[in-house]
């Protein structure tokens, strides 16, 4: 047998392999040093997959008889993933230090879970799509409700254990009838096969989506997301704000264009539907909230709903947004949930608005990042915000999709009321309390992001040609 | 010219918040620092702005000061670059922030280094806003102004500050969003962004109509026009004084700029479809505002509705298309820039004594405060529009102009000269005459030396400019001629298309 076919998979094997190994470790050594052992070897394997990746020494092309496909997008997609992933394990070292919940397993969880997700955005059949799905979810159900002793930390990984399973079952119903319809899994042959039109395939199609939508918290789907968000660990919240969700676009966005090209006319309505319903709904429900988490829940339902807008139109421009949208939310929201994080008064982490007022006063540095993260997330130039929705609205109106442009603008003034009432608290309010002083390893964290919010505009065609160049490989 | 001069004036105040936010701002010598260094950073800036003026060739009318970078995208340049009407707003935006900064000197006492820094970087924008080129590079500078702004009025506002602030940046950014739907439909349809290559383009007729609403929205937002002015009045009364100052000097002007620049020459027949509306709502502006101005018991708020009324002005006399009428409008915007940054200024020269701005605390002004009465005078009557005065070139040429075009117009607007007399004159007998009632008022004490440098240049340019309009309006005439050549080639056009169309139908 050779070997070499399973090169272009070789950073999925290796990390599934660092993860036994170090679960092992685990296991077998309980002492208080394990923690940051496993984690600082963690952050090691995958800074050097990391890098593999980067410097082109992964090979393109399929594996596994067609099933995974290793290209510029997926490539592209995993950098994203692993840079969120070794940020979210740097931050968790500290945060569960502070809250006491130095877990091992926490690790594995997220290496298992990274694995899913690399697969995710290489599956090129119905079988590798559903199963990577499922390795990605089931650490992170486990993940929501670590913190055992907490009700709502439980509460909310049984939420999303049960509603991400009846999603499962959704979209494995889609999957079959698509199957039954086709005669084949492999996207290619689905898209060859599609010609004959029925509404069986149609069914499949929508029940897939549907499916999707769950794990991208688009409405009507997405309930879930705030109480999940809001009972889990600060960083498994950062975590699922940003890595599953740039796995699952990507997913949707391959199987959407190589698998269905045919049936773009329904699809795209179906999207459009998506789209709109989540930017509004995002919108309007974040202005009600109080607790932080909760609304950026809201404002990540809203901001999804602007990425698909990018999937819409099936074209090589609107791929490209979605690339670019994803890699900007990435820094944008990390950055934010690690200030979030960063901000403790008196050992106890922030968790309501009210509890950063008057923190330009306090501390005017973080008070000036997060405000300018929040100009950012509201799409203000000359934040690289501004140039996500830019081209998602490029995408739009190149579709002629004007009202869904018109939509698309009309939920972010929406949206920049509820950010401006959190810069509100921070600087036209005053108080007391004072915050405790913030590690270097987050500060230098949460500078070199916001650096990259701040100065995109300087040189925007680095990260856009990045973009551009991985979803080219796409419309071969 | 190698020297990328348009650039460094950009990127001079940007600098000098960099240098801000180094000092340390502990201790008061820190703080003298700062307000020094910004000080200072203007008025270089105000230097460098007057070496534009200088080398600016008035015969020519293409745009001069050329710069132009690769950016986002292959026609989507950093490229800026000005002609007479950008000439004077960028001059009058350095000119007015040296006094914003010394108008700040005492007043503000809590985060100085905040408040300089975000002055800073608001100028850098403004002045972006006027050089830009390019649509995108334009919207960027456009929105950018709202964060400076928002926190300027939001941290050192008065009591309903939160409220002002929230009205003044939401009701901008709905405004603007839809420019930006246009701005991109323009790049997909033309596949560039460069206002030079595009002022040569012909939109389709009923596109057209929809993308110039698109842009109007967003600069009659900005202006602000009736009926989408109300979010003046309170973000005027709750600036600090700087904030209104620049507010009403610099910020309203965009609105005027950006019809000028972009709605005019690239939508022309929208421009002149749409003439009567525009009409209308600058007639209601003058009128309605000027009575409403009149019952006003706040001083700021009574500026800023009559700042309404006089934006009237400008928009009725650009839409007029004739040279006295556009010439008119930017004057009226430079001579606006001056008046109401002088009266705001004045107020605010009050307001740090008494710290109300009630008309009915004051009465008898005069009898303390002799010198400051006679500056406020000057003020109020270039308010007014009284000859001799930079006010009344730019009222009497918008007026000229629209009598040439539209009777009616003219007429209507014709009394919003009296009713701003109504206004202005009834104010300054309520604060400045009258007998004392008001214990405070006698222990007034008339203007130090940094009250009488921040006012004496306002009333020297406000007649210099109303005895001598040729200096700007020299300046500005060889683009408003090339302005309206343009708009009338185009009309000539979409006219003979008219007839054709026409004369289809009729065989």
């Amino acid at each position: 047998m050779n070997l070499l076919i399973f090169t272009p998979v070789l950073p999925e094997i290796a990390i599934t392999i660092v993860s036994m190994f170090l679960l092992i470790i685990g296991v077998f050594k309980k002492n208080e040093k394990t923690y940051s052992t496993i984690s600082n070897l963690a952050i090691l394997s995958l800074l050097v997959v990391l890098f593999l990746i980067f410097s082109g020494s992964v090979p393109k092309g399929v594996s596994f008889g067609g099933s995974l496909i290793t290209d510029s997008f997926s490539l592209y997609l995993k950098t994203l993933i692993l840079t969120s992933s070794i940020i979210i394990l740097i931050v968790s070292n500290i945060y569960l230090r502070n809250i006491n919940l130095l877990k091992f397993e926490y690790i594995i969880l997220v290496l298992l879970s990274v694995v899913g997700m690399m697969i995710m955005v290489s599956s090129n059949d119905l079988i590798s799509l559903y199963l990577s799905i499922e390795l990605q979810s089931l650490p992170l159900y486990v993940l929501a409700s670590i913190r055992n002793k907490s009700s709502k930390s439980t509460e909310s990984g049984l939420k999303y254990f049960v509603l991400g399973a009846l999603s499962s079952c959704i979209l494995l119903y889609g999957l079959s009838l698509i199957y039954g319809y086709t005669g084949s899994i492999y996207y290619n042959e689905i898209a060859s096969n599609l010609s004959e039109y029925d509404v069986g395939i149609l069914i499949g199609v929508a029940f897939t989506l549907a499916g999707f939508a769950f794990k991208i918290s688009a409405v009507p789907f997405h309930m879930w997301t705030p109480d999940v968000y809001e009972g889990s660990p600060t960083t498994v919240t950062a975590f699922f704000a940003v890595a599953p969700k740039i796995a699952a676009l990507g997913l949707i966005v391959r199987i959407l264009i190589t698998a269905m090209p045919n049936l773009i006319a329904d699809w795209q309505s179906i999207l459009i539907l998506l789209s709109i319903f989540s930017m509004l709904l995002g919108a309007f429900s974040a202005i009600g909230q109080r607790n932080l988490k909760r609304l950026l829940a809201y404002s990540s339902i809203s901001h999804m709903g602007f990425a698909l807008m990018g999937v819409i139109n099936g074209s090589f421009d609107g791929v490209r947004s979605l690339s670019l949208y994803m890699l900007i939310y990435l820094v944008m929201s990390l950055a934010l949930f690690i200030s979030i994080i960063a901000l403790k008064t008196n050992d106890e982490h922030i968790e309501n608005i009210e509890d950063i007022s008057g923190l330009a006063k306090i501390n005017p540095v973080m008070a000036l990042i997060i405000s300018i993260l929040l100009f950012s997330l509201a799409g203000i130039p000359p934040l690289a915000g501004f140039f996500a929705k830019f081209y998602v609205l490029y995408a739009a109106i190149d579709a002629k999709l004007y009202y869904l442009a018109i939509f698309g603008v009309l939920s972010s003034v929406i949206s920049a009321f509820y950010y401006l009432r959190i810069i509100k608290v921070m600087y036209f309010e005053e108080s007391a309390i004072s915050f405790d002083p913030i590690s270097k390893r987050l500060k230098t964290i949460i500078y070199l992001l916001t650096a990259i919010t701040l100065l995109f505009f300087l040189r925007p065609s680095i990260f856009i040609n990045f973009a551009g160049t991985a979803s080219a490989s796409l419309f071969i | 010219m190698d020297w990328p001069i348009l650039s460094t004036i950009i990127l001079i105040p940007l600098l000098g918040s960099l240098t801000i936010l180094l000092i340390n701002s502990e201790d008061e010598i820190g703080n003298r620092n700062i307000k020094i260094v910004a000080l200072y950073t203007c008025i270089v800036n105000f230097l460098a702005s007057i070496f534009l003026w200088v080398n600016f060739d008035k015969l020519s009318s293409e745009f001069q000061f050329i710069e132009r970078y690769a950016w986002l995208a292959e026609n989507i340049t950093y490229h800026v670059g000005i002609d007479g009407i950008s000439l004077f707003l960028i001059i009058l935006t350095t000119f007015l922030m040296p006094f914003c900064i010394l108008a700040s000197w005492t007043n503000v006492k809590n985060k100085i280094k905040d408040y300089m820094v975000a002055f800073l970087i608001l100028e850098s924008l403004m002045i972006g806003v006027f050089c830009a080129l390019d649509l995108v590079v334009f919207y960027l500078f456009f929105e950018a102004c709202l964060i400076p702004m928002f926190l300027i009025i939001g941290v050192w506002g008065g009591a309903r500050r939160v409220y002002a602030t929230f009205k003044f940046f939401l009701y901008t950014l709905s405004g603007s969003v839809l420019m930006l739907i246009a701005i991109i439909y323009i790049y997909i349809v033309t596949g560039t962004t460069d206002v030079t290559i595009l002022s040569g383009y012909d939109f389709n007729y009923s596109i057209q109509n929809w993308l110039w609403l698109a842009f109007f929205i967003s600069f009659a937002v900005k202006m602000p026009m009736f009926p989408v002015h109300t979010w003046l009045p309170d973000a005027h009364v709750e600036a600090p004084t700087a904030g209104s100052v620049i507010l009403a000097g610099v910020l309203l002007k965009m609105g005027g700029y950006g019809i000028l620049r972009f709605s005019i020459p690239l939508f022309p027949i929208g421009s002149f479809v749409f003439t009567d509306l525009v009409f209308v709502l600058s007639v209601i502006a003058i009128i309605y505002t000027s009575f409403i101005a009149i019952a006003q018991e706040d001083i700021k708020k009574l500026i800023a509705y009559s700042s309404v009324a006089h934006m009237g002005f400008v928009t009725m006399g650009i839409f007029t298309f004739t040279d006295q009428g556009i010439q008119g409008g930017v004057f009226q915007m430079i001579s606006h820039g001056l008046i109401s940054s002088a009266l705001f200024l004045s107020v605010g020269v009050i307001y740090d004594r008494l710290h109300t701005r009630e008309i009915a605390v004051y009465g008898g002004v005069v009898k303390k405060m002799p010198i400051y009465a006679a500056f406020f005078l000057v003020f109020t009557m270039a308010n007014i529009g009284l000859p001799g005065t930079s006010g009344f070139v730019g009222e009497f040429l918008t007026l000229l102009g629209a009598f040439k075009v539209n009777l009616y117009v003219a007429f209507f607007a014709t009394t919003g000269v009296i009713l701003s007399a109504a206004y202005a004159l009834w104010l300054y007998k309520r604060v400045i005459f009258g007998v004392i009632t008001n214990d405070e008022v006698e222990k007034l004490l008339d203007l130090n030396l940094r009250e009488y440098i921040i006012l004496l240049p306002f009333v020297l340019l406000i007649i210099l400019f109303g005895v001598y309009p040729n200096m700007v309006i020299d300046l500005t005439a060889t683009s408003t001629t090339n302005l309206i050549d343009n708009y009338n080639y185009a009309i000539e056009q979409y006219q003979s298309h008219l007839v054709s169309v026409n004369l289809e139908i009729g065989t």
